[in-house]
C-alpha cells in the first residue's frame, strides 16, 4: 500500500514570492499569470492562492481532507479520494448539483459560472500528472523558501512539530488540519490562530460525513418496518370494515326473521 | 356586458403571456449562456431560489399525495377517497415540475441520469434522486389507474388495479424517506448554518411539516376548484383532515421550543438580527397563527377560515424552506444573495404552468368529481345498506 502523502504550508517561513501560484497557474493550464497575486481569490482560475494578512501571508488550496465531505455527499460519485491521499474531480460524471461547494466545510470548490458546461474546479494535489507517477507538486518544487513541502503526510507532521518546538516563539503552538473535520492532507503552521487567516474555524474534530451517514444508516429500518407496518394496519383494517359488514348482515338477517 | 368581462379576461391574460415570455426567455438565456449569466449565485453561495424554492419547497408541497394515500388506501377510512385524486395528482405534476427546475439548476443537466448508474450511497443527495425518480413512477401508476378509468382501457386497469396496494405502500415508504431525507442534506452544514435553523433533527421537522402542509394544499386546492369550477370537495373531510395538519404543526412547534432550550440557543431569539426577525416570522406565520385558527372549532367549520388558515400553513411552510436553503447560510457564506429575475421568473412561470396544467387535468379527467352531498355519509363506517342487501 502507498502511503498518504501530503503538503505541508508553512505560513512563517512564507516570503510571499508568489512562486507556488505560478507553478500552479502553469501547472493546471489556468491561462496569463497576472501580476498582482496577493489580489487573486480562489476561482475557476486559481486553484491554490496566496492571501496577504498584514505582512503574514497564508496560502489557500484544496485541504484533501482525510473524510472529504465533497466525496461522501456527491450522488455520482464523481469526485474520488485517491490512493495517495488526494482528492480528485471527474467531469464526466458530474451533473452540476454543486452540493459539494454548499457541503465543504473549507470552502474550496468554485464552479464554471460562464460556462454552459461547467466543472468543478480546485486543486487537485497535482494528481494525474505528477503526484500518481511519485514526483512532488508544483507548488512545494518551485517554492523556495520550504513554506511548501510535499511528502509523507506522517514525515510532514514530524517535520511541523519539530518546527514549533525549535521556534516556539515564532509559532501559534497548534497544526491546522491534524484532526480539523477529521484531519487533512494539508497541514498548517502560523504564528497568529489560523481563523485570523481566513481558514474555517471552529470545525468538529470527526469527519462531517458521519452526520449524514446516521440519517442514512435509518434508511433500511425505515423500509422494512414501514413496509410491516403499512402491510399490517392495510390488513387489519380491511379486516375491521369485513368484520363491521359481517355484522351488519347478520343484523339485517335477525331482522328479516 | 362584453366591456365589463373582456378587461379582467385580457388582464389575467396579459399577466399569463407576460410570465411566459419572460419565463421562456430566461430560460433559453440560461441554456445559451450558462448559470452565470442569469442567476445570482456564486461561489460563496452555490445554491439559491431554483434550490430553496423550486425543488426543497415543491416536494414538499406535493407531500398530499402520500399521506392521502395512506389514509384512504392504507387504514381504509374510505370516506376519505375523493381526496385522493386531487392530492395524487397535485403530487405527480409537483414532481414532474420539480425535476423540470432541477433540470434547469444543474449546470450539468445532461448529466441527470447518471444516479441511475453511478452510485453513492453515501449521499444523501444520491438518496432523494433515487427516491424522487421511483415515487414519480409509483404516482404516474397511481395517476394512470384514474386516466385509463377515463379511457375504459379496462385490461391495463385491472393489472395496474392488482398491483395498487403495494404502490401504496411503496408510494408512502418513498414519501417518508425522501421527504425526510430532504432535511438530511443539510445536516452535513453543521458551522455553516444559522444555529436557529441547524439542528440533528432536521430530517424529523422536514417529514413532519411535509404531513401538515400536504393536507393544507388539499384545503387550498379545493377551495380554489370550487371557485373556479364550482366543484371541490366535501367540506367537513377538508375540516377533519386540518385536525391533523394542526397536531403536527403543534409537534413541531413543541419540538422546536424544547430543543431550543435544551440546546442552550435561546440566546438566538434576543439577538436584533434579520435571522432573528426572519425566524419569529416562520413561527408566527406557520405554526402559532394556524393552530390558533385550527384549533378553534368555529373557525375551522367555517369555509372561509380553513381556508384562510390553509394559506398560512403553507406560506410558513415555504419561509420556514427558504430559511433553512437561503437565509440560514447568508451569514456564513458573507454575501447577501437575492435571486435575479430570471430566477425569480423562471420560478413563476414553472409554477404557473404547473397550475394550468392542473386546471387543464381537472377539466378533462375525474378529479374533483367524486363529490358527495353533504351529511350523505358523514359516519366512518363505509357501509351501505343498499349495497349490502343487493350483494346478498
Amino acid at each position: 500500500m502507498k502511503s498518504k502523502k501530503g503538503i505541508l504550508f508553512d505560513s512563517v517561513l512564507c516570503v510571499g514570492c508568489g512562486a507556488c501560484y505560478e507553478a500552479c497557474k502553469t501547472e493546471n493550464d489556468l491561462g496569463e499569470i497576472p501580476e498582482d497575486y496577493f489580489k487573486q481569490r480562489l476561482s475557476d482560475k486559481n486553484f491554490s492562492v496566496i492571501e496577504d494578512y498584514d505582512g503574514i501571508y497564508a496560502r489557500k488550496l484544496c485541504m484533501h481532507c482525510a473524510e472529504p465531505t465533497c466525496v461522501s455527499v456527491c450522488p455520482v460519485y464523481a469526485i474520488e479520494k485517491k490512493e495517495n491521499g488526494a482528492v480528485v474531480y471527474d467531469a464526466d460524471k458530474c451533473m452540476g448539483c454543486r452540493y459539494c461547494m454548499q457541503a465543504c466545510p473549507h470552502n474550496i470548490p468554485r464552479y464554471e459560472w460562464a460556462s454552459n458546461n461547467p466543472r468543478i474546479r480546485k486543486c487537485t494535489m497535482c494528481y494525474e500528472n505528477r503526484t500518481s507517477k511519485g514526483l512532488p507538486t508544483a507548488c512545494a518544487e518551485a517554492c523556495p523558501a520550504e513554506a511548501t513541502l510535499y511528502g509523507d503526510l506522517d514525515e510532514l507532521k514530524v517535520i511541523a512539530r519539530k518546527r514549533i518546538e525549535e521556534n516556539p516563539d515564532s509559532y501559534y503552538p497548534e497544526i491546522y488540519g491534524l484532526d480539523e473535520a477529521g484531519g487533512t492532507n494539508v497541514l498548517i503552521l502560523a504564528s497568529v490562530p489560523f481563523e485570523q487567516l481566513g481558514y474555517a474555524p471552529n470545525l468538529p474534530k470527526e469527519g462531517l460525513p458521519k452526520l449524514t451517514k446516521e440519517a442514512l444508516d435509518k434508511i433500511p429500518g425505515v423500509v422494512t418496518f414501514g413496509g410491516l407496518f403499512l402491510g399490517g394496519m392495510y390488513w387489519l383494517t380491511k379486516r375491521k370494515n369485513e368484520i363491521a359488514k359481517e355484522k351488519l348482515v347478520k343484523e339485517l338477517d335477525n331482522n328479516d326473521k | 356586458m362584453i366591456n365589463k368581462i373582456l378587461p379582467k379576461i385580457t388582464f389575467w391574460r396579459v399577466v399569463g403571456v407576460s410570465i411566459a415570455i419572460f419565463g421562456i426567455y430566461s430560460i433559453i438565456e440560461r441554456f445559451v449562456y450558462g448559470l452565470g449569466a442569469v442567476t445570482n449565485l456564486s461561489d460563496e453561495f452555490p445554491w439559491g431560489l431554483w434550490i430553496g424554492f423550486d425543488v426543497v419547497c415543491g416536494v414538499g408541497l406535493a407531500a398530499g399525495g402520500f399521506t392521502i394515500s395512506a389514509v384512504a388506501h392504507i387504514f381504509h377510512i374510505k370516506k376519505y377517497e375523493p381526496l385522493t385524486r386531487p392530492a395524487i395528482l397535485t403530487a405527480f405534476l409537483g414532481y414532474a415540475f420539480v425535476a423540470l427546475g432541477l433540470i434547469v439548476d444543474l449546470g450539468r443537466w445532461y448529466n441527470i441520469w447518471h444516479p441511475l448508474i453511478m452510485w453513492n450511497p453515501s449521499s444523501v443527495m444520491f438518496e432523494v434522486a433515487w427516491c424522487v425518480m421511483l415515487y414519480l413512477t409509483v404516482l404516474f401508476l397511481e395517476f394512470a389507474s384514474y386516466a385509463l378509468e377515463k379511457f375504459n382501457f379496462n385490461k391495463i386497469l385491472k393489472l395496474i388495479r392488482k398491483a395498487l396496494i403495494p404502490i401504496y405502500i411503496l408510494g408512502i415508504i418513498l414519501s417518508t424517506l425522501h421527504q425526510s431525507s430532504l432535511g438530511s442534506l443539510f445536516l452535513i452544514l453543521p458551522t455553516k448554518m444559522y444555529p436557529l435553523w441547524y439542528s440533528q433533527y432536521l430530517p424529523y421537522y422536514f417529514f413532519f411539516s411535509a404531513i401538515a402542509v400536504g393536507f393544507s394544499m388539499i384545503v387550498f386546492e379545493s377551495y380554489m376548484s370550487s371557485r373556479a369550477f364550482g366543484h371541490g370537495l366535501k367540506f367537513s373531510l377538508l375540516s377533519e383532515i386540518s385536525k391533523i395538519t394542526m397536531v403536527f404543526l403543534s409537534i413541531i412547534l413543541a419540538a422546536k421550543v424544547i430543543e431550543l432550550i435544551a440546546t442552550d440557543k435561546i440566546q438566538y431569539l434576543f439577538i436584533p438580527v434579520t435571522e432573528t426577525y426572519m425566524f419569529y416570522l416562520e413561527l408566527i406565520v406557520g405554526y402559532i397563527i394556524p393552530i390558533f385558527l385550527l384549533s378553534n372549532k368555529e373557525l375551522r367549520t367555517s369555509r372561509k377560515w380553513l381556508y384562510i388558515s390553509s394559506v398560512f400553513v403553507i406560506s410558513g411552510f415555504m419561509l420556514n424552506r427558504i430559511n433553512v436553503s437561503i437565509t440560514s447560510i447568508q451569514r456564513s457564506a458573507g454575501v447577501d444573495y437575492f435571486p435575479s429575475a430570471q430566477e425569480i421568473g423562471i420560478s413563476i412561470f414553472i409554477v404557473t404552468v404547473g397550475v394550468w396544467v392542473f386546471k387543464l387535468i381537472s377539466n378533462y379527467f375525474p378529479v374533483f368529481e367524486h363529490e358527495i352531498e353533504e351529511g350523505e355519509n358523514d359516519h366512518a363506517e363505509n357501509v351501505s345498506v343498499e349495497g349490502i342487501l343487493a350483494n346478498k
